[in-house]
């Protein structure tokens, strides 16, 4: 056996595009080519062409998993994939491209360390491509690789390349101050720089996708950032062998956790030290990001879910005036003055809103003036106040300590979510 | 820097356990669905570790169809009682017996759908607002879309086009009355995974895992067991042969693969080898397209 199996990294990349772009056919190629589609998925993929009146094998059925999509022969809802190469574990979230779909491009987009923006080649850089790069970057997603797709259409020319590279930097890059995109000219339908170097652009001497998703460095901005850790669970053993134990079970949301650090625990402000840091029956000298760990601290205080034990350096924000972008998910459209149920990290409380202060439009990425409510995947900056104090770090330092969902209070369903800037 | 990598399995290890300290934080009665499958396995240990050194917070669940291999009823036994567990057992027999649900007739009679009504039955006798399965998305296409918390009606149902929009580690799990949700805290896990993880973590697992010799016959080109609870059509005729499973549902549904795999590294590699999905050796699925979206909805696992 390999044990290099064993050690292997995870890569989670979206894809956003529609399905002339090619998005399903580029899954499929990545799928197949690494060798991830089994031969029973393939048959029962065949089977469903042909009865679909496909004449080639339609690769895209292989992400349409409901009854409905397949019928409409479009993707509604977020499908994830999973494929290894010896070198990586990726999941995809497979996310539809259209703008009525944009909730579910922002669920998809909202635990990806890559995003995949699939260009045309023989159209360019349209509307929806910026709209796809606003909301990676939104997301705040930390690589961008641009697939410039359908090469073979285009003679495999390099102007071509080269030039809606120019456009989209100068259309998208510096509209949108985005770092770290990789452009790679591709035919997903033939497989060119898919996994395997083209031999018909000789003249592109960068990575396959392959390549790059097997080598783009996993972030680990927020690793390195300050200390958080949000107390999920108190444990709490009735047992004479763990008389004393009170263990605060949960996940590090930032930067490393050492025994004996020093940690403040808010919002009550109270210090403690921390004296052990467990994993099951593992006793550890220190733990990171994303692990998740129990701790026990030196002082018998109170400490309770929604709590969040923080480093002394650099102190999160506390605030009940919460400003922040919302993407709004529901059919019930957002009203100011309506209220929802806040639940942040692990911590639930009750938040009115004050004001829309802009509305995005996605097409164009201006900003407009709010009116009093918010539909179906607008996009807006929005200020809440919230009944209990907020402890978060703005979203651009940290995706986890700076994301809220708003919950309807008569539904209970997920209407909206938070990417909280102050 | 790269001393604060985690891997892949560490990975997915942290997100299991987080998403299990929810359930516990979120919900009044929680109950683990055992089936004695790997997967359900695998979530029980990882419970256990969430919870150490309290005990798992909840009890363990058995929907038995009566048409379960013996090893699985062991190995459940020995496991509940090593880890202090409390199990309740929901069983289709009763179901049966009750006039709850219709037995099958026929030579593709099987146990497997009528678990349905057994489940929800148990879950609505017990209380339970939040079953814990060991499904993942990488097992069947209905299953890709599924959410970690996954809401379900008072009915029991799932409505695919109505999913609550699942971000970042954010679980809802707020619900009405008579409502109650599904949780799946290993859906990232492919098949690989869990059994590089049960070979890390040294998981005992059911020895028909493991190659043995069965009395089996084949039908539609999947081995089958000659147990108790199979009809042989007229031609098929039973043989005895080197087998293991890939997964474990009841007997009537659960496809034996010829094998030799003696060892966690040998099941490693054949599976790295293997072309076919481990579902497909279920006869379950083969019965329409859209056999799993369509139990789904109805309120199977």
């Amino acid at each position: 056996m390999d044990k290099g199996y064993l050690n292997m990294e995870l890569l989670r990349f979206t894809t956003a595009g529609s399905v002339d772009d090619g998005k399903s056919t580029l899954i499929g190629r990545l799928l197949y080519d690494s060798k991830s589609i089994f031969e029973d998925q393939l048959e029962a993929v065949e089977t469903a062409s042909r009865r679909s009146g496909n004449e080639e094998v339609n690769l895209a059925l292989l992400t349409d998993g409901l009854r409905s999509e397949r019928e409409q022969g479009i993707t509604i809802d977020v499908a994830y994939r999973y494929f290894a190469t010896p070198k990586r574990k990726f999941i995809i979230a497979d996310t539809p491209g259209h703008i009525q779909y944009t909730r579910n491009m922002v669920t998809g987009a909202s635990t990806a360390d890559l995003a995949i923006i699939l260009i045309d080649a023989r159209n360019g850089v349209l509307e929806q491509t910026l709209r796809h790069s606003y909301i990676a970057s939104l997301l705040g997603i930390p690589h961008i690789a641009v697939c410039i797709n359908k090469m073979d259409l285009m003679d495999f020319s390099e102007k071509t390349y080269e030039s809606i590279k120019r456009e989209y930097c100068k259309t998208v890059v510096e509209k949108l101050a985005l770092a770290n995109v990789r452009f790679i000219p591709i035919s997903a339908k033939l497989g060119d720089n898919v996994v395997s170097k083209s031999e018909n652009m000789l003249w592109y001497k960068g990575q396959t996708l392959m390549e790059l998703l097997e080598s783009t460095p996993i972030d680990h901005k927020q690793s390195m950032s300050e200390m958080r850790f949000p107390v999920q669970y108190v444990i709490r053993p009735i047992s004479d062998k763990f008389h004393d134990f009170r263990g605060y079970a949960g996940r590090l949301s930032g930067g490393v956790l050492k025994k004996g650090d020093a940690v403040i625990i808010f919002p009550s402000g109270q210090r403690s030290v921390v004296t052990t840091i467990m994993q099951c029956e593992n006793e550890l000298a220190e733990a990171f990001t994303p692990d998740s760990i129990t701790v026990q601290l030196a002082d018998n205080i109170d400490v309770s879910r929604g709590d969040i034990l923080v480093s002394e350096n650099e102190l999160p924000v506390t605030g009940q005036d919460v400003t922040m972008m919302v993407c709004w998910f529901n059919e019930r459209p957002l009203y100011v003055r309506n209220k929802y149920i806040i639940l942040h990290m692990t911590r639930e409380t009750v938040g009115i809103v004050k004001s829309i202060n802009n509305l995005v439009n996605i097409s164009t990425l201006e900003a407009e003036a709010g009116g009093d409510m918010l539909k179906m995947n607008d996009i807006a900056s929005i200020t809440i106040k919230t009944a209990q104090p907020l402890v978060f770090d703005p979203y651009e330092k940290n995706r986890t300590t700076g994301s809220l969902i708003l919950v309807d209070p008569d539904t209970f369903e997920t209407v909206g979510a938070g990417m909280i800037y102050r | 820097m790269s001393k604060y990598k985690l891997t892949h399995l560490k990975e997915l290890e942290a997100e299991s356990i987080y998403v299990l300290r929810e359930v516990a934080a979120q919900f009044e009665h929680p109950a683990l669905l055992f089936s004695g499958g790997k997967d359900s396995i695998v979530v029980t240990h990882l419970a256990y570790k969430a919870f150490y050194p309290v005990k798992i917070p909840f009890p363990l669940v058995h929907i038995d169809t009566g048409h379960n291999f013996a090893e699985t009823i062991a190995y459940r036994d020995a496991l509940v009682k090593s880890l202090g567990a409390t199990l309740i057992v929901g069983s289709v027999q009763e179901s049966i017996d009750a006039g709850r649900v219709k037995e099958e007739t026929g030579y593709y009679a099987s146990r497997n759908k009528l678990q349905t009504v057994t489940l929800l039955d148990t879950i609505e006798k017990y209380k339970f607002d939040a079953a814990i399965g060991g499904a993942r998305r990488d097992e069947e296409k209905a299953r890709a879309k599924e959410r970690f918390f996954s809401h379900r009606d008072e009915f029991g149902q799932w409505n695919p086009k109505n999913q609550r929009p699942e971000l970042w580690n954010i679980f809802n799990g707020k619900k009405n009355i008579g409502e109650h949700f599904r949780v799946f805290p290993i859906s990232n896990w492919t098949e690989m995974d869990v059994w590089q993880y049960i070979y890390q973590e040294r998981i005992e697992m059911p020895n028909i895992y493991f190659t043995h010799e069965r009395e089996v016959f084949l039908r539609d080109g999947q081995w089958l067991a000659a147990e108790f609870c199979m009809t042989l059509k007229p031609n098929e005729k039973t043989e005895v042969r080197q087998v293991r499973c890939r997964t474990i549902g009841d007997i009537s549904c659960t496809g034996l693969t010829l094998s030799k795999a003696n060892t966690l590294e040998d099941i490693i590699d054949e599976i790295a080898a293997t072309r076919v999905t481990e579902r497909g050796g279920r006869a379950d699925d083969k019965r329409s397209e859209t056999a799993m979206e369509d139990r789904k909805i109805a309120g199977y696992f």
